[in-house]
């Protein structure tokens, strides 16, 4: 029986090894608490609708979010109203009863508007390459909410570089030099500092406030089923460990003449 | 369980018996997984084949659902994957079931080889049935490539764009068959479309094999841990409830595994690059497969040579074939080969060793572990097996085993 143990956590092994080897040798991430995570994780409204107000004043003017839509937001706790208000301020592209092409006011049930109409427009307005849309950029980088913290809060002016980083990375005075950034040099400005976005709900506006709530809205944005997901899965876990007491049980009972 | 030896089952119901007389699916059931006398000393081991039954009928089911909803246009996937992961009811769970459910498919699948290698299941009587478990392996392997691509990722795409280019070693026609396989001059909708037809093709040829697999096992019925034949009903005890039971059970500790990836770490298997959709201009910084299949691919990155490379990959699992005559010991369990037992485990190492190869870049140690890793592979199978069976001594077998079970538990 030993042997069979063995052998077992051995082959169990080879499961585990095969993935723990993909991590590339990056600067260690600044890890956060968030309130998603673990089994029992779920977003914080709060947050999230402040991270909403960040995205829809700053990141919003160069990054789209095409997968969500305006009606999503309900999620968050917006109730209709509001999320109708929301959407109204944004004309999007239609076509009229007469076939015409004509703008109209969105509705929640429209995709979130993109700040450019397609991605050579994008990329023409941001030095040649389109700025990435934010639907699943949490999921889409290793590190997830806390390689977008690190980075968002991981700017070096020009003036604070060591003159071995400024000559390893040829950094230029103009450069936006980022700790996280693979390559270091990265095209998109700080987007956020200290008092940045005045929130609504009077929270205080640092820049470390800031980037947790936009993270927070992110993370949202890129697995909005998650609370689902980790309810379903503490009920299913629940009841298979009930049946594999159960089905153990009636095991042992028709073995009972065998041993 | 009178019916155990041989007599035919009698039927109550009269429908059922009606519908026996003419097409005899109950006394089919009835004789292979009812009374089927199968080895009473199975340890845990022996749940996978059951566990990976139930992992291929999870992926059809999971599968058949996804592809309700996906698109499998190059303009389109990408985007209809989140639409399943979003708007879809319950969409997300399928999704992460099937993506998921690949991994521990394969898990399962890699555990009931191992067992197969441990116990030398392979060994006449049952070289065919081994064949055709190589054979679901191959398609397994092509089915989870094919299927890797259509969510449309950067992953997908320049995974299937390097996995395709292999052909191009082919001497002469390589570059015409790149070119048939692509539908065109580069990886694109037409590539798509056909990986989505064809990856919901292979599953069902799968089930074909595995139908085949199972007639083969029961032929001569199940090897066990001591790898001797049941001399008698003494050795054995029918399928149901014996087994049924208890590959019952170790499915459900499995299937709480998966659970926990499912609903916790859904994407702790996949590469986040994934999520960023498929673009011809930019290529990831590493191109590097599903765990499932890094030592293949840390095989193929070994040879210097593209040609040597993509022959050693394929090498590497046709050797599997051969493999009932390379083994030249006439002992099946591992139990009874003192030198060769280790062997298996220095094998496994050698694996995890590759899959480790596998998932960095070809650089510095990286390249001569892979290599060296490579080479033991190779001479494990094609030096050390056949020359172990001549001299090692096995220890004695039991009599029976019946008398193994009671001896050990007179101990």
């Amino acid at each position: 029986m030993r042997r069979t143990i063995v052998s077992g956590v051995l082959a169990l092994a080879a499961l585990g090894l095969g993935t723990a080897a993909i991590a590339a040798d990056e600067p260690e991430l600044k890890e956060q608490h968030w309130h998603f995570k673990g089994p029992f994780g779920t977003y914080d409204r709060a947050a999230a609708q402040r991270g909403f107000q960040v995205y829809k004043e700053v990141c919003s003017a160069c990054h789209s979010l095409s997968l969500l839509s305006y009606r999503n937001l309900e999620q968050l706790g917006l109730n209709e109203a509001q999320v109708k208000g929301i959407a109204a301020e944004f004309q999007v592209a239609d076509i009229g009863d007469d076939g015409s092409a004509i703008e109209r006011p969105a509705r929640p049930s429209d995709r979130f508007k993109a700040p450019f109409p397609n991605e050579l427009a994008a990329a023409a307005a941001n030095g040649g390459k389109a700025p990435p849309d934010l639907s699943v950029i949490i999921k889409a980088r290793s590190g997830g909410p806390d390689y977008v913290y690190s980075l968002l809060t991981g700017y070096v002016p020009y003036e604070q570089l060591k003159p071995e980083q400024i000559k390893e990375f040829n950094v230029q005075k103009d450069d936006n030099f980022n700790l996280y950034f693979p390559g270091h040099r990265i095209a998109m400005p700080p987007p956020l500092a200290d008092g940045k976005v005045n929130y609504v709900d009077g929270t205080k506006n640092t820049l470390d406030q800031q980037v947790r709530d936009v993270v927070e809205f992110l993370a949202w944005a890129s697995e909005p089923h998650l609370e689902d997901r980790n309810r379903t899965g503490i009920r299913v876990i629940l009841f298979l460990l009930a049946f594999a007491g159960l089905i153990y049980g009636v095991k042992r009972q028709v073995w009972a003449d065998q041993h | 369980m009178a019916s155990q030896h041989g007599a035919p089952p009698v039927f109550n119901n009269r429908v059922v018996a009606w519908i026996d007389h003419r097409l005899p699916i109950f006394s089919y059931i009835e004789k292979e997984y009812h009374t089927f006398p199968t080895p009473k000393n199975f340890n845990y081991f022996w749940n996978f084949g059951a566990i990976a039954t139930v992992m291929l009928v999870l992926m059809i089911v999971t599968g058949i659902v996804l592809a309700m909803n996906y698109q499998p246009n190059s303009e389109l996937a990408f985007a209809s994957v989140e639409r399943i992961m979003r708007d879809v009811p319950s969409g997300w769970l399928m999704r992460y079931m099937h993506m998921t459910g690949a991994s521990f498919f394969f898990a399962a699948v890699y555990i009931h080889i191992f067992r197969g290698l441990y116990y030398g299941s392979y060994k006449a009587p049952r070289e065919l049935l081994w064949i055709l478990g190589v054979v679901i392996l191959l398609l397994m392997m092509a089915t989870a490539f094919l299927g890797y691509v259509l969510p449309w990722g950067q992953m997908s795409f320049w995974g299937a764009t390097v996995i395709t280019n292999l052909f191009s070693a082919i001497p002469v026609v390589g570059d015409s068959v790149v070119t048939w396989l692509w539908g065109g001059f580069a990886v694109d909708n037409p590539t798509l479309n056909r990986f989505f037809a064809l990856h919901y093709l292979l599953p069902f040829i799968i089930v074909a094999v595995v139908a085949l697999h199972v007639v083969a096992l029961h032929v001569h019925g199940s090897n066990n841990p001591l790898g001797i034949d049941p001399k008698g009903p003494q050795d054995t005890v029918p399928f149901h409830p014996y087994y049924t039971m208890k590959d019952g059970f170790g499915l459900t500790i499995f299937l709480i595994i998966y659970a926990g990836f499912v609903f916790f770490a859904p994407n702790w298997l996949g590469e986040p690059v994934n999520y960023v959709q498929a673009n011809p201009l930019v290529t990831p910084n590493e191109i590097v497969p599903e765990w499932y299949l890094l030592p293949f691919y840390a095989i193929l990155r070994s040879i210097p040579d593209k040609l040597g490379g993509v022959i050693a990959m394929f090498g590497s699992i046709a050797i599997l074939f051969v493999l009932p005559w390379l083994d030249t010991s006439r002992v099946r369990s591992c139990t009874f080969r003192p030198i060769y037992k280790w062997f298996v485990f220095v094998l496994v190492i050698d694996v995890l060793v590759l899959g480790y190869c596998g998932a960095h870049p070809p650089e510095g140690g990286f390249v001569i572990a892979s290599r060296l890793a490579t080479i033991y592979y190779f001479f494990h199978f094609l030096v050390l097996l056949p020359i172990l069976g001549k001299i090692e001594r096995p220890l004695p077998l039991p009599p029976s085993i019946a008398d193994a079970v009671l001896k050990k538990k007179a101990v």
